[in-house]
């Protein structure tokens, strides 16, 4: 569904942000990708939506080159769930995930009635029905965010790309976006979330793409990828990664060992890859 | 019992989703806007009783009317002086009610009016060129329409990087090319000779004195094409309203959009501006009224701001012309009008307006 082949991508100081990226996505897979802050996970989310255009690499989504696909085209095949913002004006709720129908719209003027009830039924998918009149702008950020996620499953593309859909919610929220994700991705949608959290990978995804230092670490189911060895390549000795009954789990090393305040990661003076990169 | 009741929530917010009170707030709107055209028509320095008024005025709209019976110095004053002055005033309260709202959108801030590109400062240099220097080549209103759409038009290169225009850097550039034509309007009213300052000084507060069909059959066409494609285009504005990388997800081309936008509104901004001089507020607050009545969605919000915009400078401008034995500058009521207007909206209203 989406392959991204040796993507290379720098901003204006030279500065290379991706060096050689190559990943593939197949049809109905949850798809986490994970890594530090500054590894690069935004630019190449920004590249894969054409926001920024990419001087060498390859890039496809259901077997074609995304360079030659006009703004509309990529919005019947790709929606995007930003991290939260605020509009400058006060739309309702449903105004906003009625957006998610434009690509789909062919009239000329009025928004015919089938496009409100596909928009009324994502917000009955996300259970946010409760909040359609509601202005947008006044929402708390979590609400805001299961918002951008009804409009993106509004807009009813084969792969949609989230960018932290978790970051602004609760413990309970977190969860519940997660199953409805697993929900969509089982009829056949192509989902890929970018995430802090390595235990969502390990709990919620059928691949990981681990990125660190702008350049791939590790793809692969994520219980296989999600390693000590990878954990520490990319944070410098803080995860411990613990086997539970039916699945594994990330922990802090410092709570494992016990003794937290003694050892929290060896060689300080080289930790944050890249912070000052400006990849996000 | 559970699937009944989902499906019975999902008929009422669908029926809820209907627009029809929408519509019909703007036909009272507009019915609203016909009385304040009425009203406008009966007023004036000269008196002549309403009857004769209005018989003058459907004797020239009933194609077999006979014109020439009327009385003639009730024709003149009714048909020839008021009524192109009239219809002048809803044409440009409209061009700027429109455009007001277009630039808002577009550059996501709620606080933009439609010179913000130095639309204005341009046709004021432009306007008092052709005063100064009468001999100049172009006429006062060409000259004026012409500096002011090659103000914007220098903003915008300036703010042009590699096929992108940031939207701040857009909004610096008209700052900078406005503050650069203001200054040498200076010069120009530094330099200009005691009768063409005053010239200058009475275009730049704006006003309808000059109003004539000529300037009707000219404008009106062209702000109507204008506000109809910009109407047409008003759902995109909605998605450009939440920001060009969603925009773009969301299949609207940001760049393109955003051209075609800026120009049409800059197009009918000048046109207004370089027919009547700078006419203050009406841009900046016809908007933000609309999206007070009917919310933000531009594609009712547009023709509301126009129709009010249209309602607010007819009533405005025949103030200017009855209040004082002498004409005012119908730019100074409109500020003394609005100012205390928009306060009271940021006071009392600031949430239903901006989202903050």
């Amino acid at each position: 569904m989406l392959e991204v082949e040796n993507l290379h991508f720098s901003y204006n100081s030279g500065f290379p942000v991706l060096n050689g990226v190559s990943f593939k996505v197949t049809e109905g897979q949850v798809c986490g990708l994970f890594g530090p802050n500054g590894s690069g996970k935004t630019t190449l989310f920004k590249c894969c939506l054409k926001f920024l255009s990419y001087p060498e690499g390859r890039i496809s989504m259901n077997g074609e080159d995304i360079r030659r696909r006009s703004v509309k085209d990529m919005a019947k095949l790709v929606s995007y769930v930003p991290q939260e913002h605020k509009p400058p004006f006060p739309y309702l709720v449903k105004d906003v995930v009625l957006m998610g129908r434009t690509p789909h719209l062919r009239g000329v003027f009025g928004v015919s009635r089938h496009h409100k009830r596909k928009a009324i039924e994502a917000l009955e998918l996300i259970g946010i029905l409760d909040i359609a009149d509601k202005q947008y702008s006044q929402l708390s950020g979590g609400q805001r965010q299961l918002v951008l996620i009804a409009r993106a499953v509004a807009q009813e593309t084969p792969l949609v790309f989230l960018d932290e859909p978790t970051s602004a919610l609760d413990f309970s929220n977190q969860m519940r976006i997660w199953k409805i994700l697993r929900r969509i991705a089982e009829n056949g949608t192509t989902i890929v979330a970018c995430t802090h959290d390595p235990n969502h990978v390990l709990w919620f995804c059928d691949e990981a793409v681990v990125m660190g230092d702008h350049c791939l670490v590790a793809q692969g189911p994520p219980r296989e990828v999600l390693s000590e060895a990878v954990l520490d390549r990319i944070y410098e000795n803080v995860c411990s990664v613990r086997d539970l009954e039916q699945t594994k789990m990330v922990l802090p090393r410092h709570v494992v060992d016990g003794n937290g305040s003694t050892q929290t990661g060896g060689r300080h003076g080289h930790g944050n890859h890249g912070i000052g990169a400006g990849a996000n | 019992m559970l699937m009944e009741d989902t499906k019975a929530e999902l008929e009422r917010h669908l029926a809820t989703f209907q627009e029809t009170r929408k519509v019909l707030i703007i036909v009272f709107l507009f019915l609203l806007l016909l009385v304040a055209v009425g009203t406008a028509l009966a007023l004036g320095a000269y008196a002549i009783p309403v009857g004769d008024v209005y018989h003058t005025l459907f004797t020239h709209l009933n194609p077999a009317g006979d014109v020439d019976a009327l009385n003639s110095l009730h024709n003149t004053v009714v048909w020839d002086i008021r009524m192109p002055r009239i219809l002048l005033s809803v044409t440009v309260g409209v061009a700027l009610a429109v455009a007001g709202g277009v630039f808002q959108g577009c550059f996501r801030n709620p606080l933009v009016e439609p010179y913000i590109l130095g639309v204005s400062s341009g046709a004021a240099f432009g306007a008092a060129l052709a005063i100064v220097f009468p001999l100049f080549l172009l006429p006062l209103q060409l000259s004026a329409f012409i500096f002011g759409a090659m103000a914007v038009f220098a903003a915008y290169l300036l703010a042009r990087v590699r096929g992108e225009t940031p939207t701040v850097t857009l909004i610096l550039a008209g700052v900078i090319i406005g503050s650069i034509f203001a200054a040498m309007v200076s010069i120009l009213k530094y330099v200009a000779v005691d009768a063409a300052l005053r010239e200058i000084v009475f275009w730049l507060m704006g006003g309808f004195y000059y109003a004539s069909w000529k300037d009707v059959t000219m404008i009106v066409p062209i702000v109507a094409a204008c506000f109809f494609l910009l109407w047409y285009l008003s759902w995109k504005l909605n998605i450009l309203s939440m920001g060009d990388e969603e925009a773009r997800t969301l299949g609207v081309n940001p760049e393109r959009h955003k051209l075609v936008f800026i120009v049409v509104a800059t197009l009918i901004t000048a046109i207004s501006v370089s027919a009547v001089g700078i006419i203050a507020w009406v841009g900046l607050m016809m908007p933000h009224a609309a999206r007070m009545i009917l919310g933000p969605d531009h594609r009712f919000m547009l023709p509301a701001a126009a129709i009010l915009g249209g309602i607010y400078l007819v009533i405005c401008d025949t103030l200017a012309r009855t209040v004082t034995s002498a004409e005012i500058p119908v730019g100074i009521i409109t500020s003394i009008l609005g100012a205390p207007y928009l306060i009271y909206l940021i006071r009392n209203k600031g949430k239903l307006v901006f989202s903050g």
